[in-house]
């Protein structure tokens, strides 16, 4: 007999190994997460893909699936709770979405849409925040990152280098390029990286590429985040 | 009809594109008309409103006056509402929140490319800048929030008709933009 947990009373199979976010992209249903990628090592910062495994909240991309678990994860709690989260992150960012070139292809952005999040509901922090231009190809503006770390394990898992790193603490964290100059152009980064592709927000773009697809005819602009990362997400998982 | 639904509109520190994004509702105005009555607007003249049903503030807080009206709205209606980006999170104008006032003062009026007689405009007439742009949310509290910039024309409609017809307002995925 094959191991079995449940989401939101739909029984669904597991391997041993697996977590609760692999299990259920294996399976068809869509938790959402911002600073979870199939490929790489889970990193559980975002608490976007918070569920209630047996009645406690837990980070679906990093909690190992078990045998019998009973998982909640579109209730009317968790979806409220991750729109907060959501709501959070805009906040803690400098996000001008109409002035962004990653509008429309912004997984931060489509996560607020899945979630019909049509407000801020908090305070704006507007941090002063750096943007390095330095680079030819590549541009990093610190006021869209939301340190979801994929960058950093692209870099280090997929490329095999050691661009990006996460440095200072609490409210001072901030992504850090490794170079002396602590400038882009000083790294090994190329534009061909898959670190330079992975941010799931408009803080890592690839420079003369922004406006190639109009506004309005974007991957998020006619479809959900739910059905975008099912198609995709689960076709990388299962190789 | 006897007592038709009033509704005021402003633009704080906005560019009016939210208002000429519901102007797109073209014909249907003429529908809205029937039910609806504008008080306080860009589209009436009237300058201070009284007892409204419904206020759309497009823009966010930049000076002073800023402060006045949004105050007056709110005071003066019963549902108010944070139209497109700006009303919502500052937008565009917030850009300045990272540069100090005197530099962007001195940018624009003495330093500035093409500046001819430079000096700060300080007629007593002009509202006094805020330090930074706010989203209107921190200053009064707001009822619901369209998002956009601008929001579109099927928004400003999808809205109001809910609003008219006695159903909590509801956007659907298509109608949610930020951009
Ligand atoms: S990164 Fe995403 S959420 Fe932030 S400004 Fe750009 S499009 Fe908007
Ligand atoms: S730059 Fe992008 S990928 Fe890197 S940590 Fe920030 S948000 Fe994540
Ligand atoms: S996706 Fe699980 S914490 Fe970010």
């Amino acid at each position: 007999m094959s191991k079995t947990i449940t989401i939101d009373g739909k029984v669904i199979p597991f391997e041993e190994g697996q977590t609760i976010m692999d299990a259920a992209m294996a399976a068809g249903i869509y938790i959402p997460h911002l600073c979870h990628q199939p490929e790489f090592t889970p990193h559980g910062s975002c608490k976007l893909c918070t569920v209630k495994v047996n009645g406690r909240n837990c980070s679906a991309c990093t909690f190992p699936a078990m045998d019998g678990q009973d998982v909640l994860s579109e209730t009317e709690e968790l979806i409220n709770d991750r729109r907060k989260i959501t709501q959070m992150l805009f906040v803690e960012g400098n996000h001008l979405c109409p002035g962004c070139e990653k509008t429309g292809n912004c997984q931060l952005q489509a996560v607020g849409y899945h979630l019909n999040m049509l407000d801020n509901h908090f305070p704006l922090f507007y941090p002063d925040r750096e943007v390095d231009a330095s680079h030819p190809d590549v541009m990093l503006d610190q006021n869209r990152c939301i340190l979801c770390t994929l960058c950093v394990r692209a870099s280090q898992q997929e490329d095999g280098k050691n661009v990006f790193a996460i440095s200072g603490r609490g409210i001072d964290k901030h992504l850090i390029a490794n170079a002396e100059s602590g400038l882009l152009k000083d790294t090994d980064l190329d534009a061909t990286d898959r670190a330079a592709h992975i941010c799931p927000t408009g803080a890592i773009l690839v420079k003369r590429t922004g406006y190639q697809v109009p506004i309005g005819q974007r991957i998020y602009d006619h479809k959900e985040i739910d059905q975008v990362s099912l198609e995709t997400e689960h076709l990388q998982h299962g190789e | 009809m006897a007592n038709k639904i009033r509704v005021a509109t402003t633009s704080l520190a906005g560019c009016f594109g939210c208002h000429m994004s519901f102007l797109d509702i073209d014909e249907r105005m003429l529908q809205l008309a029937e039910v609806v009555e504008f008080d306080r607007s860009p589209l009436t003249d009237i300058e201070h409103c009284t007892d409204c049903d419904i206020g759309l503030i497009e823009g966010g807080v930049c000076n002073s006056e800023n402060v006045h009206v949004l105050r007056e709205f709110r005071k003066n209606c019963k549902i108010l509402v944070a139209v497109g980006a700006c009303a919502i999170n500052g937008g565009l104008p917030a850009l300045r929140n990272h540069i100090p006032l005197e530099e962007c003062l001195n940018e624009s009026y003495i330093e500035g490319i093409g500046v001819e007689n430079p000096k700060i405009p300080s007629d007593i007439e002009l509202p006094l800048l805020l330090n930074q742009v706010h989203p209107i949310h921190e200053v009064v509290k707001i009822d619901y929030f369209l998002p956009g910039c601008p929001p579109s024309a099927d928004v400003f409609w999808k809205f109001l008709t809910d609003l008219i017809e006695g159903r909590e307002p509801s956007l659907p995925y298509e109608l949610v933009h930020y951009d």
